[in-house]
């Protein structure tokens, strides 16, 4: 089984995206399944039921969403390997811009749009700087010079990652993404034993653990000020 | 370049040697340490710091080395031209085979696509931006200059082959006519850019029936405005050899010299139109049906003709359209 993990920042189309390339693995004939992070609410395994894949989802609620993610990574990837899927999708949003999802030895799909302006990818950090594919969505939209400018910024920040324009609705890009995503060489048949590529943002405060109230004094553990003095 | 050579390198002479990895380090939130190379720079920050950004002191090494080495290739290429793009023909969407053989397509030539929509103008597309190679579902194979084409039109951002501009496209960068256009030349590394940008805003004036001037906001001008300095901006500024127009309307610009425009910068143009005036300028039409390229009509002396009727029904269209701008009453004969 191939797995694919897929992120970006909240409505940049990749679910859209996910679709679309699915539909190009089905004429192939490969099965495929999907696993959708979100936090508190998504509809979207409805939209993957209704292209016929096999679906599940998790919701993180109160927990970082990063975190929730890869403390289940290892049990999805037991669930595609019980439903004997040629390619397992997990779909994760990426929501403080610092989330970092990606594990060495797997693929990382990080989705980006047009919409965006052109100073998001340097704001940005690992989920787009470390990611081995870079979709850009909604260019049927904006101007071909902002296409362009936009695709550049995204290559100075990553520029060992392969950069592709899909678009979500014609699905124009899509076909090539997949020839990109699926190797037949790849059988993963565990998580046991990986790493992430980077560090997922930390935190572990009083306010972790449901403190409400505001002041100094209820304050513990991992906490920083802002430099007022700067 | 090497990697021993950017680990050894200071920044300073990094970026007498290579300015444009000035937008490298500003992109990565870098600090500029002229006298540090970049393993010291990485290691003047702290490992709270570098958690934080999310970069690492080996991501930034490689990553600089990929970054000089793509910058080298695209800015010593020079004059890599696309003088023609063949389509050699593949299959429909039901498996059968397209009958057409091969399409070859000069630079300074505009072919116009018709068909409906989900007819398969998207694939045909996408298979000439992916310049495939029997390796799509069509099983189209693209050639370039007669040749199987390198991977660089592939992969690399930098060697877009299809540029492409449409109806719906829209700025939506909060900039000056000006500003836009110095971001623009700045990322295609345009060496004279005053020029270029007088160049391009005469242009887009030209093809624009109201003007506008360089302090001008680019999201308050009109669609005509903004269509004019896109098409002169892609015309001018992009590199890719192929344009796709994809129905233009005919409001507040003038069509024909736009397309002349694109021309004249030796650009393939790619038109998805149903409008007779458009199809009929382009010297072919690929008829798209089922997912491939059903027919190549070639325009006909008679629809030449017609054309030229069209022009006079367009004219007379466009003057009245002036005459209500500009408060006057219209006068039908």
């Amino acid at each position: 089984m191939n797995f694919i993990t897929v992120s970006g920042p909240p409505s940049s189309g990749k679910t859209s995206v996910i679709i679309k390339t699915i539909e190009a693995f089905q004429n192939r004939k490969h099965d495929v399944a999907v696993v959708k992070f979100d936090c508190l609410s998504t509809d979207d395994d409805k939209l993957y039921e209704k292209i016929g894949v096999p679906v599940k989802k998790g919701l993180s609620g109160a927990l970082c969403p990063d975190h929730y993610f890869v403390s289940n990574v290892e049990e999805i990837v037991d669930w595609g390997l019980g439903l004997d899927v040629d390619i397992l999708i997990s779909e994760s949003a990426g929501l403080c811009n610092r989330c970092s999802p990606y594990i060495k030895g797997i693929k990382a799909v990080c989705v980006v749009d047009n919409l965006s302006g052109i100073n998001t990818p340097k704001k940005i950090g690992p989920m787009l700087k470390s990611a081995d594919i870079i979709v850009i969505t909604k260019g049927d939209i904006v101007s071909q010079a902002e296409r362009e400018v936009f695709a550049s910024r995204v290559n100075s920040v990553n520029p060992s990652a392969i950069i592709l324009n899909v678009n979500g609705l014609t699905g124009q890009g899509a076909y090539e993404l997949s020839t990109l995503l699926f190797d037949e060489n790849v059988h993963i048949n565990s998580l046991k034993g990986m790493e992430l590529r980077f560090p997922m943002p930390a935190a572990l405060c009083s306010y972790c653990l449901g403190e409400t109230r505001i002041g100094e004094d209820y304050q513990m553990g991992n906490v920083r000020k802002i430099d007022l003095e700067k | 370049m090497n990697l021993d050579y950017i680990q050894n390198t200071k920044i300073s002479e990094l970026i007498k040697k290579y300015p444009f990895f000035l937008g490298f380090l500003e992109n990565n939130n870098l600090k500029i340490e002229n006298d540090l190379t970049i393993p010291e720079l990485m290691d003047s920050y702290d490992e709270e710091y570098k958690e934080d950004n999310g970069i690492s002191k080996e991501q930034i090494i490689t990553q600089s080395l990929d970054y000089i080495n793509q910058m080298l290739a695209f800015l010593g290429e020079g004059d890599d031209k696309v003088e023609s793009i063949t389509i050699k023909a593949g299959q429909h969407k039901d498996g059968s085979k397209e009958t057409f053989g091969d399409i070859k397509i000069l630079s300074g030539e505009i072919v116009s696509i018709v068909g409906p929509t989900g007819s398969g103008k998207s694939r045909l597309l996408a298979d000439i931006e992916w310049v495939a190679q029997r390796d799509t579902p069509t099983n189209r194979q693209i050639l370039l200059n007669d040749d199987i084409p390198d991977k660089k039109w592939r992969f690399s951002i930098e060697h877009k082959l299809v540029a492409q501009l449409s109806q719906n496209m829209n700025f939506v960068m909060d900039l000056s006519v000006y500003e836009f256009l110095e971001l623009h030349a700045k990322s295609r590394m345009v060496e004279n850019i005053e020029d270029i940008i007088i160049k391009i805003l005469n242009q887009a004036n030209n093809l624009a029936g109201e003007k506008f001037t360089l302090e001008t906001p680019i999201t308050s001008l009109s669609g005509g405005q903004s269509r004019a300095l896109m098409i002169a901006d892609t015309a001018i500024l992009s590199k890719s050899p192929i344009v796709l127009i994809d129905e233009i309307e005919n409001a507040g610009i003038d069509r024909k010299q736009a397309l002349d425009l694109l021309l004249s910068e030796d650009k393939i143009v790619l038109m998805a139109t149903h409008d007779p005036m458009l199809a009929l300028i382009g010297n072919k039409r690929l008829v798209i049906k089922n997912g491939g390229i059903e027919k190549i009509i070639l325009s006909t002396e008679k629809e030449r003709e017609a054309l030229k009727e069209l022009e006079i029904m367009n004219d007379k269209l466009q003057t009245m359209r002036n005459r209500l701008r500009t408060g006057q009453t219209l006068s039908v004969s």
